[in-house]
């Protein structure tokens, strides 16, 4: 960052807190609606944690893949999927990503490249990896960013996955979304060793540890990354820690943790740290605020339009099941 | 859809074993389709049961890959390339295998195309050979899976026990846009069969008549195919004639054929060399029993794993001697 230019931190600076406002509008207007009772089921907000797919992103190109987590929300709209889509999923309407079927777990737009939030903790790796190597057969320059948390790491397929991506050479990027927690529990109290990058590193992968919260950081260790997986290097990961300021799911009331100790990481909030930063470098106040305008006047139109948009119908439950020997 | 048609337009066929028929399908349908590769365990190598055999000479390791023992790897990874515009066929080695790669298979590739709305096919075929093997490896290693896999809505479920088909499935599996689940008939592999060389494409979702018959229709699949055929002679030479049904598309199945066979010789039997509690047999004698209202008789292993001794062993497979008795005991 040293050498970035004033403007260009200032630009950059500001295209990072419109994708990060962006997530954290989304998330709480998905607050309001599950709290209203409009979306009916379960919502993994990612409020907090918003530098690391806002920063991780600016360096994916449209054709690039993501796969993601069940806290998926902030891949997608840094990946450039649509929120007016996505919010009508979590309400279950035909127009959602996918019809309604999948709901907030796997919101999906493949037309961005957005290979799928997945329900399934680590089940997003193998799919990032095998989307890189069909790029590599189809002659595509594309690479593929994997988003897991640091709960993944203790799953079969996050040893896999490396070790596949490493062995044949595959442009890979591994990103642990570490929150702290997995789930109701510390992932400190589940992880031996020396944590997430000590693995990677164990396994022949280039790793790189940034503050998760740092937008900037984390921007340019995943662009380091990035241009050594374009240049043919191999896969790469990186892990950021961060902090979960919401509960797991929109039922938690988190009793697990204490409230100083949520409020004690407000401090790093990341949102407010951009802003502040920003703000030192001399952007105005308003021009910040009318970022938050914009963003949440976005997602009140995408709350509203979910509201208007048509329920499936029975049929529809039928539909997109499979195309040979579909349900008689 | 008929009981016997073929879209065979090959004039000349070849004798092969059911492994070179695989070998066969896959390079043809290599050289026809450069976004067909294959990945699994030593298949450079040529694979455990020689389907892969010099397929990594002519298509390179980049088509031919030989993965590390990482089965949920295999298994998503042949996932992912699928939604990112390729034909992936996954080799499992044996379905037994398979199962370390359950969650993929079953949570993430049969629900893609529903859970994400029918936004993208998902043309992958995973190939796992099943039943009891050759080599006496006991209970990890020769088990039959069908009726968990027709349970799974999003999956094609294919099952040949022939060279013919073998070939004729394996394109077709190919060039299905729906994941495809391949149960190949382990034990049958050496076996040899008429196969029609070149284009030879077996339709998904239609069975095969293997004996004409009118006293009694016996529905069957994959590795009891052959055994089936045996207690068929046994029973003709005590004067009851047999309609063998070669189901092998286990789903979608062909109802009509059955119910046609069966609506002619009014006798049905079903026979797999799974566990009958809970099998797939279990399906097709409901819905024969439903449409036709026929008692049907079942014949399958008893519910226990597969022992090693080949006592043990014989214990648990499905003879000509009690797909026998169960024909004479159908009425
Ligand atoms: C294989 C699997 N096991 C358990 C769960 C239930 N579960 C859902 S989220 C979660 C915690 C995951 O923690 P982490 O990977 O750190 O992600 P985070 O929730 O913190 O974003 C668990 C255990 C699951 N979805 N998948």
């Amino acid at each position: 960052m040293g050498e970035m230019k004033a403007a260009d931190r200032v630009t950059l600076g500001l295209a990072f807190l419109r994708t990060m406002v962006r997530i954290r509008e989304f998330e709480m207007h998905a607050r309001i609606g599950y709290d209203r009772g409009e979306i009916p089921g379960v919502v993994h907000l990612s409020i907090g944690q918003e530098a690391v797919p806002a920063g991780v992103c600016a360096n994916l190109r449209r054709d690039d893949y993501v796969a993601s987590t069940h806290r998926g929300h902030g891949h997608c709209i840094a990946k450039g999927a649509d929120v007016t889509a996505m919010m009508a999923e979590l309400f279950g309407k035909t127009t959602g990503t996918c019809k309604g079927k999948g709901g907030s777990m796997h919101i999906a737009d493949f037309s961005v490249g957005m290979l799928g939030a997945n329900g399934v903790v680590g089940g997003g790796i193998g799919i990032a990896v095998g989307a890189a190597q069909a790029a590599r057969l189809l002659h595509k320059d594309a690479i593929s960013a994997c988003f897991f948390g640091d709960g993944a790491v203790n799953r079969g397929p996050f040893l896999e996955g490396l070790n596949w991506a490493a062995v044949f050479n595959l442009p890979v990027l591994f990103i642990c979304e570490d929150n702290t927690f997995s789930a109701f529990t510390r992932a400190s109290d589940t992880t031996a060793g020396k944590g997430p990058t000590a693995r990677a590193e164990a396994i022949g992968v280039r790793a790189l540890s940034v503050d998760g919260n740092n937008v900037f950081a984390v921007y340019e260790a995943a662009r380091e990354l990035v241009e050594g997986i374009r240049a043919g290097h191999g896969p790469g990961f990186l892990h950021a820690p961060t902090y979960r300021l919401d509960g797991h799911t929109v039922f938690d009331k988190a009793p697990y943790r204490s409230n100083e100790e949520v409020e004690y990481h407000r401090g790093d909030d990341p949102v407010a740290l951009l802003e502040s930063r920003l703000h030192a470098w001399g952007v105005d106040g308003t021009q910040l605020d009318a970022i938050h305008i914009e963003a949440r006047e976005e997602m009140v139109r995408a709350m509203e339009a979910a509201r208007k948009a048509p329920s499936p119908s029975e049929a529809d439950a039928f539909a997109d099941v499979q195309l040979i020997g579909a349900p008689r | 859809m008929t009981g016997n048609v073929e879209t065979a337009r090959a004039e000349a066929t070849t004798t092969c074993t059911i492994a070179e028929a695989a070998r066969e399908a896959l390079a043809e349908e290599m050289r026809r389709d450069p976004t067909v590769w294959a990945l699994g365990e030593d298949l450079a190598a040529g694979g455990i049961f020689g389907a892969y055999k010099g397929l990594a000479q002519e298509f390179g390791s980049e088509r031919i890959v030989s993965t590390p023992i990482s089965e949920s790897m295999i298994m998503n990874v042949g996932f992912g390339a699928a939604l990112a515009g390729t034909r992936p066929v996954v080799e499992m080695r044996i379905l037994d295998f398979a199962l370390c790669a359950w969650d993929e298979l079953i949570n993430q590739i049969a629900k893609a195309r529903y859970m994400f709305g029918g936004q993208g096919n998902v043309p992958v075929v995973i190939r796992m050979p099943q039943g009891i093997g050759r080599g006496h490896q006991a209970a990890q290693h020769s088990q039959s899976l069908e009726a968990w896999l027709v349970h799974t809505p999003g999956l094609v479920v294919l099952a040949p026990a022939t060279a013919a088909d073998e070939k004729g499935m394996l394109k077709s599996a190919i060039r299905c846009d729906d994941p495809v689940a391949m149960l190949e008939p382990k034990a049958l592999f050496p076996t040899t069969g008429e196969v029609p060389a070149g284009e030879h494409l077996t339709p998904i979702g239609v069975a095969r008549i293997a004996r004409e018959g009118s006293d009694v229709t016996l529905v069957t699949w994959s590795t009891l195919l052959p055994t089936a055929l045996v207690a068929a002679e046994k029973a003709h030479e005590a004067g009851i004639s047999v309609e063998v049904i070669d189901l092998r598309s286990l789903w979608p199945w062909d109802r009509e054929a059955v119910m046609r066979s069966v609506a002619k010789t009014k006798r049905a039997v079903v026979a797999h060399e799974a566990v009958a509690v809970g099998g797939f047999g279990a399906e097709i004698a409901a819905s024969i029993s439903e449409e036709l209202g026929l008692r049907v008789t079942r014949v399958g292993a008893p519910r226990i794993p597969v022992a090693y001794a080949p006592i043990l062993e014989n214990t648990y497979r499905v003879s000509a001697e009690r797909i026998l008795a169960a024909i004479e005991r159908s009425a």
